[in-house]
């Protein structure tokens, strides 16, 4: 088994998760743009503001339970130690200079290599800031201590955009290693290698 | 914002929901799929106004600025431009009560000033995104309601306004310390703009949910939904 059942099933739906919030808050960014650009409008989900706000307060809760599930599960199985420890920087760079060499070695699908356990490290900790940096965002008088540990409401938005980026730039490369090593994708479906 | 693009982006909306919608859902390209969608969405959306009334603490108190942080011009928005705000004639002016009040005497602009007045320099955060902090004085609208026996165990307070905006808020949150009644910004009467003569500032909701020149004041138990509300905003929409 590659994958245990709970991971491939929180993968999907996180997945999921992700896409409709990155879209629905690429369109919430529109309207009140942080930086001097804006999202083309055909990469972003709602229609409108009001539209992209309801898709974004629903997916959160998917997001957020999901997150929930998979961080316990993965704290209390053990299944954090075993697949992303030990790491360190030194091994990191080796082996994301060794994957631009194309000399990365894909053979135990179980094993995740350094630059994998480096890049699904750093997705976790920016969807949890994501989460934190949203609810600053969403409850900035309910919750008005996460919003001062988060730089106020404006730094909150600013952690906001920041990890959604890191966010994005892991899946891109994530989905262009699926692509290279096709036979991980039914990996994450049925649990096993073909 | 104006209304055009809003109305514009209105019809996107259905177009863009249907396709993007239907991709992210990974479901097949059925027509009532539009329908279902926005049904979810907004069955989410009045899911989210009970979290958000479950998680709102009536003691909690907006964080105050000093005052060398007002945002000077303070932006101003509303569902049409700024050279279309109504100037409110002050002699005219009265504020109507409704629903379940027991005391439905209107009341003059001199009269809502010689209330007791309090102040509050808070955070403005737009549904857009953006916030602006403002000093803001006025009457605090508990006082106010008590004043004028208002069932204070009804469930909502709504606002008529004189630009035919209209708005509600939950009770607790119409007893907030922090909610007012206001009639002065940055210490001097509330310009057109703002809202003259009078606008809520309720500094534990987002900005649209803070009525400009309040011309009707009722209390009631029915849902009176609200301008952005009705087409889609959340309606609790609390910070």
């Amino acid at each position: 088994m590659v994958h245990p059942l709970v991971v491939r099933i929180t993968h999907w739906i996180n997945a999921f998760a992700v896409l409709v919030l990155v879209l629905s808050g690429w369109r919430i960014y529109n309207a009140a743009p942080l930086f001097p650009f804006r999202i083309p409008s055909e990469l972003t989900l709602g229609g409108w503001l009001a539209g992209a706000l309801q898709w974004h307060f629903a997916a959160m809760w998917i997001l957020g339970l999901n997150g929930l599930a998979y961080v316990i599960y993965g704290l209390v199985s053990g299944h954090f130690r075993r697949k992303l420890l030990p790491i360190s920087p030194r091994a990191v760079l080796h082996d994301v200079l060794e994957a631009f060499r194309g000399r990365l070695s894909h053979d135990d699908l179980s094993v995740y290599n350094t630059a994998q356990r480096a890049a699904y490290l750093a997705l976790i900790v920016a969807l949890v800031l994501l989460v934190l940096s949203g609810l600053a965002i969403w409850k900035p008088v309910q919750l008005q201590e996460l919003t001062a540990l988060m730089g106020g409401y404006e730094g909150a938005r600013i952690v906001h955009f920041v990890c959604m980026s890191i966010v994005v730039l892991v899946v891109i490369v994530h989905v262009v290693m699926v692509a290279l090593v096709p036979r991980t994708l039914p990996a994450m479906i049925t649990g096993k290698v073909r | 914002m104006s209304q055009k693009i809003h109305r514009l982006e209105r019809r996107l909306f259905l177009k863009q929901t249907l396709s993007l919608g239907a991709i992210a859902l990974l479901s097949g390209c059925d027509v009532t799929n539009d329908d279902q969608v926005q049904r979810v969405l907004l069955g989410m959306s009045e899911w989210n106004d009970r979290a958000q009334a479950w998680l709102f603490d009536p003691n909690k108190l907006a964080p105050e600025y000093p005052e060398n942080l007002v945002a000077t011009p303070f932006p101003f928005n509303a569902y049409y431009e700024e050279e279309e705000v109504k100037v409110i004639d002050e002699t005219d002016y009265q504020l109507s009560l409704g629903g379940l009040v027991k005391e439905r005497k209107p009341w003059r602009l001199p009269e809502l000033y010689a209330l007791p007045q309090a102040s509050q320099v808070t955070r403005l955060i737009c549904v857009e995104g953006w916030s602006a902090i403002g000093k803001w004085s006025g009457v605090r609208l508990s006082e106010f309601l008590q004043r004028v026996g208002a069932d204070l165990t009804a469930k909502y307070v709504g606002f008529r306004c004189a630009d035919d905006y209209y708005g509600s808020i939950d009770m607790p949150t119409a007893l907030h310390p922090q909610t007012f009644l206001a009639l002065r910004f940055a210490d001097r009467v509330l310009p057109p703009k703002y809202g003259f003569p009078m606008r809520l500032r309720a500094p534990t909701k987002l900005g649209f949910k803070n009525p400009k020149f309040i011309q009707e004041i009722f209390v009631s138990n029915t849902h009176p939904g609200g301008y952005w509300e009705d087409q889609g905003y959340n309606w609790f929409s609390g910070s």
